[in-house]
């Protein structure tokens, strides 16, 4: 794999020099070869000067900066760094993906309802109750709380991975309060001002729908006579790392972004301050942790929630989306137990499959997984942004004991998966391509009538060359993504246009610059 | 929220962050004028115009302080920290701009992004080519926030709340700077006066140029129709006030925050002009005091919001 990949020994193009790397290749098949999504993409590219594409890069880390695209990253605002390179995926895979989503998010529903329900499954047999008690993330305090349309998972973010062998899988679940949205939204955005050319001839899926979604999903959600459903997002502030999102979120939905300090509950029910007095809440699409909502119930010493939420919640006054308590089902133990969850609730068979994990309950897999620790991948159950995560073959000596400390004295904190070499996309560094590993966030809306993909979803860069985890808070990017259409070609421009100005009467122009009246006034002086 | 009603937190960031937008275009304004009066006047006193910047301002100087341009520049100007100065002005509407996104149209929100994110070049560049660069920039964007606020966002209760904050903070300054002229007459000649609002083209078409001065101060105060003059700031932060509560009210004005504007508007419009010279004194200290009175009576009927809860546990 070490040949350059070269056409026809032309001028050199921007492909020359990039060599695969030991992974699934997105773009390429073979050297010279892109895979069939791609051949487009790659025609339109090839003849590109490397300097016009850092250019172009540049203007987009420059357009990201003024419209305060930007993500906190240890106290400061941060552009998010957005590759040019778009990643494409066809009609048919995506089906494969959108379908495995949904279905995916059905027995995550229905879990939550199990756990903060009857527990059928507990009794069954499928998984120990105990696995429920002892997650840091189950939250006792709203057992028996039915939500007003069943929903518990109104925004999911499913982590996909492909392995070596170009298979999608599910890396992690995320039903708490998936973030990133708003990267898809503004990435299509920013590429459609910046690299028209690049969408010429192509088909594409648009993600513009999300916001309308998520709206449709949180009204629907709302507690039964509520008429006109007053929604609202709650964010923690100006400070959090995702509070650029919140406010695109609030503002292309058209609802209000309230902090903790704008609300206040009443008689169990909740209500803003506004100035036209107190105004009552229906629907918070919440952005805060649980551990943060109320302080009544959770951290005392939050001021970042209202006390009340979770009474005003169990009063059925008030609907929190997404649902108090869904961290139990992002447990990454329970992770391992979903391909069994899927055939109890559903009676399918899982459509993607996880990666490989491995649970440490058993003396002989605990054992087995302190031995491979240096081969395998070690995860804390209930981390989030890829904290504590420990990769193995790439852990230091020192790393590995204190790892099998730490797993000895909490298993239950603990599992082990294979390691896979994510699949990898070229990304511009510098004036070059090189390869680097992404992943894929699908983000899924659930209305309590069906559960809606948003078309492509969030494609996370490890933008360090080699890195496998690709975070933002550990420095990673993103990069726009492509579903195509089956259609896969859009109707030629001109003929657009031509329909368009048959629609339109001529603009009107000011009389001065009608050469008819000016010939007509200058006439008596001749 | 239909437009209206807001949330209090929000409806005060908006008329902070309109008073702010509209203080470093006034700042500027008004800082160019000086300058380059300073500039190009052999023989001026630049010290004490230097004091008299820092006076209207209300930015206090300790006594025997050297004052020059570069101090001007320095702390009226370039200093981020300062809501006095014009780039902690433009600082402070940008991060109340910024808690306010969803509210306000993302045009306007670019525009202070983008303004917050370039002052530091421009500042690279006045030191090249000399402070009107820097002025004239944070001129132009206010202008362009202001005229993108009236022409991308509806105007509802949000919008009349930024207005109120542009309109209070126009008559402050406009007061501020004649009250300057008043205690030293000599340090600023009435042309400057005019630049310095940017009313000296206006005044010249209205009253021509060989016109007293008392016309320049009735000109400021009381023009209905010049959009600076505090007549003008006055009604439109009263019609804004009207809008944001209409009460059907047969007797009287039930609106606390409504009154000091109100009768301020009132006792400028019906001053006889002959006396204005006369009264200017007394008409400029009740207008200084009336504009915080307007901005207290502001916040106590519309921003009272929680306060945070802190919780104590027992024993």
């Amino acid at each position: 794999m070490e040949q350059p990949l070269s056409t026809l020994g032309v001028v050199a193009d921007i492909f020359d020099g990039y060599r695969l790397a030991e992974a699934w290749d997105e773009m390429f098949a073979a050297p010279g070869k892109p895979r069939a999504a791609y051949d487009a993409l790659v025609s339109v590219l090839q003849p590109m000067d490397p300097a016009e594409l850092r250019y172009r890069a540049d203007q987009l880390a420059r357009v990201f900066t003024d419209r305060g695209v930007t993500y906190d990253y240890a106290g400061e605002e941060r552009a998010m760094p957005t590759d040019l390179i778009p990643r494409v995926i066809d009609a048919a895979e995506w089906d494969l993906v959108s379908q495995g989503v949904r279905q995916r998010v059905r027995v995550l529903e229905a879990f939550l309802a199990d756990v903060y329900g009857p527990g059928r499954a507990f009794d069954d047999g499928v998984l120990p109750w105990s696995l429920v008690v002892t997650s840091g993330k189950f939250r006792r305090e709203v057992a028996g709380i039915t939500p007003p349309n069943n929903v518990r998972v109104h925004v999911a973010g499913i982590d996909l991975i492909r392995d070596e062998q170009g298979k999608f899988r599910v890396l992690e679940d995320n039903v708490r309060v998936p973030s990133g949205v708003s990267y898809v939204l503004e990435n299509r955005l920013a590429m459609t001002r910046l690299f028209p050319a690049l969408f010429s001839d192509q088909k594409i899926h648009q993600v513009d729908e999300y916001p309308a979604r998520l709206l449709a999903a949180l009204r629907a959600a709302a507690p039964p006579g509520a008429a006109d459903p007053f929604v609202v997002v709650l964010t923690p502030g100006m400070h959090n790392a995702a509070y650029f999102e919140h406010t695109l979120l609030a503002r292309l939905m058209g609802v209000e972004l309230v902090e903790g300090r704008d609300l206040f509950c009443w008689r169990n029910r909740v209500y803003v301050h506004t100035t036209h007095g107190r105004r009552p809440v229906d629907v918070i699409y919440r952005r805060v942790d649980d551990d943060w909502l109320d302080p009544l119930h959770f951290r005392p010493e939050s001021l970042l929630g209202c006390p009340g939420l979770v009474n005003a919640a169990r009063r059925g006054t008030v609907t929190i989306a997404n649902g108090i308590g869904n961290g139990v089902a992002d447990d990454k133990l329970i992770y391992t137990y979903m391909p069994d969850l899927t055939r109890y609730y559903l009676g399918e068979e899982p459509v993607l499959d996880n990666v490989e994990s491995y649970r440490l309950d058993d003396p002989d897999v605990l054992g087995w997984v302190l031995g491979e620790a240096g081969n395998l991948v070690l995860k804390p159950v209930d981390g989030a942004g890829g904290a504590g995560i420990v990769i193995g073959p790439r852990a230091t000596g020192e790393e590995l004991a204190a790892l099998r400390a730490e797993v000895r004295a909490n298993p239950r904190g603990w599992m082990a998966q294979r390691p896979v070499a994510l699949s990898t996309s070229p990304v511009l560094v510098g004036q070059k391509l090189a390869p680097r590993h992404i992943d894929l966030r699908p983000f899924a809306v659930n209305d309590g009538a069906d559960v809606w993909v948003l078309p492509g979803g969030l494609t996370r860069v490890a933008l360090n060359e080699g890195e496998l985890k690709v975070n933002s808070s550990l420095g990673g990017g993103s990069k726009d993504t492509w579903v195509l259409d089956r259609g896969r070609t859009a109707e030629p421009l001109e003929t657009a246009k031509d329909k368009l100005a048959m629609a339109m009467p001529a603009a009107a122009t000011a009389p001065e610059l009608d050469p008819l009246i000016i010939t007509r006034q200058a006439g008596p002086d001749q | 929220m239909n437009g209206n009603e807001l949330l209090s937190r929000i409806a005060e960031t908006i008329y902070w962050t309109g008073r702010y937008v509209e203080r470093a275009d006034d700042t500027a304004r008004l800082i160019d004028v000086y300058i380059h009066r300073m500039l190009g006047e052999a023989g001026t006193d630049s010290g004490a115009a230097c004091r008299a910047l820092f006076g209207i301002l209300g930015v206090p100087v300790a006594p025997g302080t050297e004052l020059d341009i570069d101090v001007v520049l320095f702390r009226l100007v370039f200093e981020p920290q300062s809501p006095s100065a014009i780039a902690g002005s433009m600082l402070g509407a940008r991060a109340g701009a910024r808690g306010i996104r969803e509210v306000i149209s993302s045009e306007m929100w670019e525009c202070l992004n983008v303004t917050a994110h370039s002052l530091a070049g421009q500042k690279r560049a006045a030191e090249r080519l000399g402070p009107h660069v820097y002025l004239r920039y944070v001129r132009e964007r206010s202008a362009l926030f202001f005229g993108l606020a009236d022409s991308t966002m509806s105007h509802d209760d949000a919008w009349r709340f930024l207005v109120l904050g542009r309109s209070l903070e126009r008559a402050d300054m406009t007061a501020r700077l004649l009250l300057a002229r008043m205690s030293a007459p000599d340090d600023l000649g009435w042309p400057v006066l005019l630049r310095a609002c940017g009313a000296h083209e206006s005044f010249i078409r209205t009253h021509g140029w060989a016109a007293e001065a008392s016309r320049v101060a009735e000109f400021l105060l009381l023009d209905r129709l010049f959009p600076r003059s505090v007549v003008h700031a006055l009604a439109t932060a009263e019609e804004c006030l009207a809008a944001l509560s209409p009460g059907p009210v047969r007797a009287g004005l039930d609106d606390p925050a409504r009154r000091p504007v109100g009768r301020l508007r009132n006792l400028l419009e019906y001053a006889d002009p002959k006396q204005l010279t006369a009264q200017l004194p007394e008409l400029l200290s009740t207008l200084q005091e009336t504009c915080v009175d307007a901005s207290e009576a502001i916040a106590r009927r519309y921003f009272q919001y929680q306060t945070p809860v802190a919780w104590e546990r027992d024993g």
